[in-house]
């Protein structure tokens, strides 16, 4: 206690009671706010797989499938594209696709269930931006595949990324299944 | 009650109320500049009166705008095509922004060069940092409004940078988004930041920034306090009044602003393609990426140095790293002479390095990639951070040459 009757312990301890109760009250307040930016209700359950009729893409040709919001590409890789696939292991940065998103189905060097048939998302692991397909673009460090033009990262014919690019791990592969031989399924895994 | 008011009347009516004569003296009629202030000094004056034609045709817009995935794109169109002027309102908008961006940079370089932001002014350069830093966000919420297929995919790449972030970054991006893809949620979040929330905080930061300056007094190309020498009212030698001088003064840089502003506007409203880029003539399309993709001129120095590191998180944090260094900028320079007038000629290299390491980033990110441009992206990347690291290290023992005592 002070000589003029003032206890500053109690004031600092009401003081710092106040402060503390009304941060965590602050706090407390902002998290509904902070939520209201998630996903809403209506954007998580607008994830409905979709099908895709495969039965007309010509050897080499690509087809892009919406699913998401996002584009998926079934390619469909001859035999020159798929003999490049353990050609260019060496130039890979996750030729096993170890850290990179794909089911389990869709492991190995062709990353696909039917080595003929690619089906991959289009949209680059560094920035998100769409890459480009590019069968024929052969330079001296690349074999062909996708090339993204936002920042110059490279994919094999497997979307397995080339090293020295700057996107981080291989194209995703999502879940998928074959429900006859020319209709594929995109968005969810086959029942076992 | 104000004491010192001896207005009569109206304005004595008020000054009783409210500090009215009393903060038209502090900050215009009584506020001390230095005299030698040159065309350098234009430009804050200018971005203030950008700031007034961005809120005013930006309001303007809102009334037609539909900040919607199906209808922002139409809605724009509807503005260039049906409404009454609409066309004028929306490139003075559109224009304002990119002379918004290149006043700021001037403004900034003449606060380096002449050491505005040393001690005392520490302050000042970090509202005005923090400044910068709210109308980057103000611009790039702003351009993907018109939902173009620029706007869309420059804001895919800006917001998956923050995916780069170790652990937290999908959800955060997620968050940030509000869908698994950019869409109408995205957009209708950012209309809201973009007209009611950023501004809010621009205006506050404006505010301070010009409080904190009125507080410690502008410096000067000299770089010479002038408090240092007062006549017998208080007054500094070498200072005179904002209002008339300066203001007066001012109006000239309006006028030749004004002029060279309108050119952009009535006839070179695109101006080939920098201001508004041509793939955002085309709506968004979520499945396909354009061919090019380059944000506008303003940001295309930190794109490049982004693109110029094969490593995405690396050159995420040195993208982020480039704009950081600039807020730290004031205990980077440990020197204590303020003017470039009066500093060594190996600061003056150093500068130079930077001017030009910033507008050769800022060309090379506008345009496609190549083995040769990223190769020169790396040089001024290094030139770019190698002006801070060169400044720390010259500015502890640097030759200067003596600063005079008063601005002759």
């Amino acid at each position: 206690m002070s000589p003029d009757g003032t206890d500053n312990n109690r004031r600092r301890f009401l003081t710092a009671a106040t402060v503390v109760v009304g941060a965590i009250g602050t706090v407390a307040a902002a998290i509904p706010f902070a939520k209201s930016w998630n996903p809403s209700a209506r954007a998580r359950s607008a994830g409905a797989p979709v099908e895709a009729d495969i039965s007309k893409i010509e050897p080499g040709g690509i087809i892009t499938i919406k699913w998401r919001g996002k584009p998926v590409w079934v390619v469909r890789r001859d035999d020159k594209a798929l003999s490049t696939l353990s050609e260019v292991a060496d130039n890979l940065r996750d030729p096993e696709s170890e850290d990179s998103i794909q089911p389990e189905y869709a492991l190995g060097e062709t990353r696909s269930i039917k080595p003929e048939y690619f089906i991959v998302v289009g949209i680059c692991t560094h920035l998100g931006c769409s890459p480009g397909y590019r069968p024929n673009m052969i330079t001296a460090d690349f074999q062909g595949g996708f090339f993204c033009p936002c920042h110059g990262s490279k994919f094999d014919f497997s979307g397995r990324v080339y090293k020295g690019v700057p996107a981080p791990t291989n194209l995703t592969v999502p879940p998928h299944y074959y429900i006859n031989d020319g209709l594929v399924l995109i968005g969810e895994d086959g029942v076992a | 009650m104000s004491e010192k008011s001896s207005n009569k009347g109206l304005i004595g009516w008020i000054d009783a109320r409210f500090p009215l004569t009393k903060m038209w003296e502090e900050h215009l009629s009584k506020y001390y500049a230095p005299k030698n202030f040159n065309f350098w000094y234009f430009f804050g004056s200018l971005a203030l009166l950008i700031l007034v034609i961005q809120i005013v045709t930006g309001i303007f817009l809102t009334m037609h705008y539909k900040p919607d995935g199906e209808m922002a794109f139409t809605s724009v169109e509807y503005i260039m095509r049906d409404v009454d002027w609409g066309w004028l309102i929306r490139y003075l908008h559109s224009t304002g922004s990119s002379a918004f961006f290149i006043v700021v940079y001037l403004h900034m370089l003449r606060g380096v060069m002449y050491g505005s932001y040393q001690k005392p002014r520490e302050l000042i350069w970090l509202f005005g940092m923090f400044i910068y830093l709210a109308l980057m966000a103000e611009a790039f919420m702003g351009y993907l409004l018109p939902w173009g297929q620029m706007s869309y995919w420059g804001a895919q790449v800006i917001i998956s940078l923050f995916g780069a972030i170790p652990v937290i970054g999908d959800d955060l991006t997620l968050w940030i988004r509000g869908d698994f893809v950019i869409s109408d949620a995205t957009l209708n979040r950012f209309f809201a930041l973009h007209v009611v929330a950023v501004p809010l905080v621009l205006i506050m930061l404006v505010v301070m920034h010009i409080l904190a300056l009125h507080e410690v007094g502008s410096n000067n190309p000299e770089g010479i306090e002038i408090k240092n020498h007062k006549d017998e009212n208080g007054n500094p030698l070498d200072g005179i009044p904002f209002h008339p001088y300066y203001s007066v003064k001012d109006i000239v840089g309006v006028v030749v602003f004004l002029i060279l502003f309108s050119i952009v506007v009535f006839f070179m409203p695109e101006m080939g393609g920098y201001f508004l880029e041509h793939a955002n003539f085309v709506p968004a399309n979520q499945y396909q990426t354009p061919d090019h993709i380059a944000p506008v001129w303003y940001f295309t120095p930190y794109y490049a140095i982004l693109r110029a590191v094969p490593d995405k998180l690396i050159g995420v944090i040195l993208m982020f790293a480039a704009i950081f260094v600039l807020f730290i900028l004031p205990w980077i320079d440990r020197g204590t002479v303020h003017s470039i007038r009066y500093r060594s000629s190996a600061y003056k290299w150093l500068l130079a390095m930077f001017v030009i390491s910033f507008i050769g980033l800022g060309y090379l990110g506008a345009l496609p990639l190549s083995d040769f441009r990223t190769f020169f992206a790396r040089v001024y990347s290094i030139g770019y951070f190698g002006f801070f690291l060169g400044l720390w290290w010259i500015s502890k023992n640097e030759k200067t040459k003596p600063v005079p005592e008063r601005i002759q």
